[in-house]
């Protein structure tokens, strides 16, 4: 298992490097997005229409914050759990995106996009909310304000640590880890 | 009569409210110092320190514990001889919409389940009343996130299932859908009851210490099983493979039909926010 800095947007050079169990301490730009801001995206490839923001190399991270104090960028900005955009997700795999951030198992759809598409599945620390706040040195809503905590925001990360949960080669963490300690019987 | 005024059980309900999503609870710390000495895999321990570390910046009252601060639920036991001076249920509804707003705290509750439409205010929250002798009120209250709720389950299951039909309902909901909730876990488990009682059964057993056990050592004893089968399932910190997956299970049981036997897994994860005001 090896350790890597990346900074996003990512290439396809990146993303072919990482297999599952790699640490990676991830800086630059990336976009978050949940269930509802995943399906207007979608509504909108779908009619021909322009994307709110570049989904190419884009690094997109599944949160909805806590709302910030004054003076903060952003609140609590923990992951979510994935499986709820797995619907969506292989849709923005073609129009380019290279990574997702979130926590828990995807289905074999997305699994297979992920390998046709060369995309990686991150997993972030599951309700680690206030220890991720510190990556984040810059939030900024840029679509869907009316969607409160679910409005897509650009984000300037830095240093934040991540763990190669879903390779571009089909490897799934979830089942590979599992199998490593269960015990038999 | 005692009198108690519904804008201090407003105040106490919202100070909670506000402490638990930044404060975790000492059982719960414990919890990560147990699973630091019983997790094999690096990774794992790797998880375990840094929720030590969330925790620890957590506690400084500035950016919650999780992004997922909750959907609140109370369970109110009413003293039979406590008079209320206001409307109950609007003063905790209340103490939720300060608590939630003032701490900073995030709305996570939809209007309507299919229109989907937010209230912004956290607002409602479920409470489930009960009356009991006395003069007090006793609040407990627990903010109970979203992805560890999804991966609960209850089953009638045939009384020839049997205590094995138990044990491998709560192993099978552990198995399916530990990963995706957050471990470790604290699993709250219902037992018996109708069909609507047992799943108040496990979500008062979810909102339990982690460290009492069942009075009845039949049952105190089943609890220690699961934990020990459910860690064995390989799942892991955060589902990433490991010997931790599970810090505590606590049960609740009630009195079935001859013909039933339900059961029910309320999952929670590793913040595991309850607390409880007398007043």
């Amino acid at each position: 298992m090896a350790e890597y800095r990346l900074t996003a947007p990512l290439k396809d050079e990146d993303v072919v490097k990482l297999k599952i169990g790699d640490k990676v301490l991830l800086s630059g730009t990336i976009y978050t997005a949940r269930d509802a801001a995943h399906k207007r995206v979608v509504e909108l490839l779908d009619k021909g229409e322009k994307p709110p923001f570049e989904i190419k190399g884009s690094v997109i991270y599944y949160v909805g914050p806590t709302p910030p104090r004054p003076g903060m960028v952003i609140g609590a900005a923990g992951p979510t759990t994935a499986v709820r955009m797995d619907a969506y997700a292989p849709r923005l795999m073609k129009e380019g995106m290279k990574a997702m951030i979130a926590k828990g198992k995807r289905n074999d759809s997305v699994k297979n996009a992920m390998v046709e598409y060369k995309v990686v599945y991150f997993g972030a620390t599951g309700g680690a909310g206030a220890l991720i706040n510190k990556c984040i040195k810059k939030a900024e809503v840029v679509a869907f304000e009316d969607l409160g905590p679910e409005a897509v925001r650009k984000l300037e990360v830095e240093d934040f640590p991540l763990i190669v949960v879903g390779d571009s080669f089909g490897g799934d963490l979830y089942i590979e880890g599992r199998k490593k300690w269960q015990k038999a019987g | 009569m005692r009198t108690i005024k519904g804008a201090e059980i407003t105040e106490a309900v919202a100070k909670l409210a506000i402490e638990k999503a930044y404060k975790i609870g000492d059982e719960i710390l414990r919890g990560f110092e147990w699973s630091l000495e019983n997790e094999k895999s690096e990774a794992g321990r790797e998880i375990i320190r840094q929720l030590q570390e969330n925790a620890k910046i957590a506690a400084d009252g500035v950016v919650p514990y999780c992004q997922d601060t909750g959907m609140a639920v109370f369970f109110v036991e009413v003293g039979q001889d406590l008079k209320i001076d206001g409307d109950l249920e609007e003063s905790i509804q209340e103490g939720i919409r300060r608590g939630y707003i003032d701490g900073y705290l995030r709305k996570s509750v939809y209007k309507d389940p299919l229109r989907r439409v937010n209230t912004s205010d956290n607002t409602p929250a479920i409470i489930h009343y009960q009356i009991v002798k006395g003069d007090k009120l006793k609040i407990t209250f627990g903010a109970k996130g979203g992805g560890s709720e999804n991966m609960s389950r209850l089953a009638m299951l045939k009384p020839s299932d049997g205590i094995e039909g138990v044990k491998n309902f709560v192993i099978e909901t552990v198995s399916i859908g530990g990963a995706n909730a957050c471990p470790p876990l604290v699993l709250g488990v219902g037992i018996g009851g109708n069909f609507e009682k047992c799943a108040i059964l496990a979500k008062k057993a979810a909102l339990r210490s982690l460290e009492v056990r069942n009075p009845d050592p039949f049952y105190a004893e089943l609890e220690e099983e699961l934990k020990e089968k459910c860690n064995a399932l390989g799942i892991g910190p955060m589902g990433l493979g490991g010997t931790v997956t599970v810090l505590g299970v606590n049960i609740e049981v009630f009195a079935c039909h001859l013909v039933a036997l339900p059961v029910a897994v309320n999952i929670n994860c590793h913040a595991a926010r309850h607390g409880e005001i007398i007043l």
